[in-house]
């Protein structure tokens, strides 16, 4: 099911160079309220630079992107529009010294959120970390480090969340938690979502279309059902095959 | 006892620096400098015995030198280290796809640089005088200006190092550390700027710290301060601040191009 009404992120032929090598080709997509929209792709796709580009981590050499009608390229407006915006990854952490609730409390000064210490108190309790949310950061266990990372990413309520690999270091009981809860929020609050991970069988659950990537640029977009068609897959994980090993529609 | 075992792990060290460039210069860095400082503090002591001066105030001139010198060093920590503090915790990416900007940012870790000096300075101030008995505010109110220049050029040493940091990732890291002490010979901390040879007397001009430390042994000396030496350190202070801020914001602009900086932080 594709959601309606006018996209939230509009990304048109960015592309990104590094000198010679061409990581992302020139794509274009849209992502709308309340959609989860799967970035897939072998490792060196593009998937994480195009995340990158639009959080303004990288440049892009090419293309444009506007995000709630703003351009993250200039600083005023990417404030804006990172106030309204969230991301997490299985590759960035806490500080470690400091304890869950002040981990918390650091981020919901970042940004700006009203009532931090009721917003702070009710991520913990949502997110089941009452037992640690007094211990240091390097105390907790890989799970409850995801869970911190997914509560910060909700800190201020964001209408988009980029997520990249978010249950990659979660065992199969937190990871289908986590995958119902982004379900839930989605649904709930019209949030957009973007997100990447190698679990197709997650990818087939959670997203409700599917660009595939490969060598940096989109070959293939869809519902995971039509993906499954046109590749003439058993599922997902037989499209990846394929299109990993070059196999094309 | 494995011999196979044993020149594995002294081959693991050989191999990081035979690619890591600031891990053996760093080998050479700090004998040198060492070398330079004390030779000089050597020099300075053997003229004022051959001259046959009277003894100055030893105690006030190194215990004031070292108290001074470490206000330009945590200065410039509470920007370095307090940065890379994020990149060791993986907490770097998620400060810079928050709202926050570079100016914010390092406004921030300016505020963490003041509150280190001022803890540092006391408790330094405080144990030199219960030790020492040496009291560091016998300098009275200069102490208000030397301490704001040498708390500027640590900023603009801590900026200019930060930028470094960010474009050559956690390989230069050791540039936090080291990099502040390669302005103490020139700076004249333990001896007066006379005692260097001429060339690095000219440099010494261009350093706002070597003002300072003049500034404090002439006022231990009773000579009272130079207001024209200070307006001189504070005057280079605020380029050298202007110039490594505009440093920062291109090698931030440089790194984003590259790809570093979401690099740095995962």
């Amino acid at each position: 099911m594709t959601a309606a009404g006018f996209p939230l992120l509009q990304v048109n032929n960015l592309c990104k160079s590094y000198n010679s090598f061409q990581a992302v080709k020139c794509v274009s997509f849209e992502l709308y309220p309340g959609e989860i929209l799967g970035l897939l792709g072998p490792n060196g796709a593009g998937k994480t630079t195009i995340i990158h580009m639009l959080l303004g981590l990288t440049s892009p050499t090419s293309g444009e992107i506007r995000i709630f009608g703003l351009n993250p390229e200039k600083a005023r407006e990417r404030e804006k529009i990172l106030s309204r915006m969230n991301f997490t990854s299985t590759y960035v952490a806490m500080p470690y010294s400091l304890t869950l609730r002040e981990s918390l409390q650091v981020f919901a000064r970042l940004y700006g959120v009203r009532k931090a210490k009721a917003k702070v108190d009710m991520l913990i309790e949502q997110f089941e970390l009452k037992e640690v949310a007094d211990r240091p950061v390097r105390t907790l266990s890989s799970g409850q480090m995801t869970k911190l990372n997914l509560a910060k990413a909700f800190v201020n309520d964001p209408d988009i969340l980029l997520l990249d690999e978010p249950t990659a270091s979660l065992d199969p009981d937190i990871a289908d938690r986590t995958r119902k809860y982004l379900l839930e929020v989605k649904k709930n609050r019209k949030m957009a979502i973007l997100y990447t991970s190698h679990n197709m069988q997650e990818m087939e659950e959670i997203s409700d279309r599917l660009l595939f990537l490969h060598h940096g640029e989109i070959i293939a977009r869809g519902t995971p059902q039509e993906l499954i068609a046109r590749f003439r897959g058993e599922d997902l994980e037989d499209v990846f095959l394929k299109v990993a090993r070059e196999v094309r529609p | 006892m494995k011999w196979h075992r044993i020149t594995a792990m002294f081959l693991r060290h050989i191999y990081l620096y035979r690619h890591s460039l600031t891990r053996l210069v760093e080998i050479f860095y700090w004998p040198l400098l060492d070398l330079l400082v004390w030779g000089f503090v050597s020099i300075y002591i053997s003229r004022l015995s051959a001259e046959g001066k009277n003894t100055p105030n030893f105690l006030g001139i190194f215990l004031g030198a070292l108290i001074l010198w470490d206000i330009l060093f945590r200065s410039q920590q509470g920007i370095s280290v307090s940065f890379l503090e994020e990149v060791w915790a993986r907490n770097f990416l998620n400060l810079f796809v928050s709202p926050l900007t570079i100016g914010e940012y390092l406004l921030s870790m300016m505020l963490v640089s003041i509150f280190k000096v001022v803890v540092v300075f006391l408790t330094s101030a405080l144990l030199a005088w219960v030790l020492y008995s040496f009291n560091l505010f016998i300098l009275g109110i200069s102490l208000l200006p030397f301490v704001l220049n040498l708390v500027i050029l640590g900023w603009a040493i801590g900026i200019f190092t930060t930028a470094l940091i960010l474009r050559f990732g956690q390989q230069a890291e050791v540039l936090a550390w080291g990099v502040a002490f390669l302005f103490q010979p020139v700076s004249a901390v333990f001896y007066p700027v006379s005692v260097l040879p001429q060339f690095l007397q000219k440099l010494a001009m261009f350093i706002p710290a070597s003002y300072v430390f003049e500034g404090m042994r002439a006022v231990i000396f009773g000579q009272g301060i130079s207001l024209e030496h200070l307006a001189r350190a504070l005057f280079l202070n605020l380029i050298y601040l202007g110039l490594s801020l505009l440093f920062f914001f291109r090698m931030f602009k440089s790194v984003r191009a590259k790809g570093l900086l979401a690099r740095m932080g995962e």
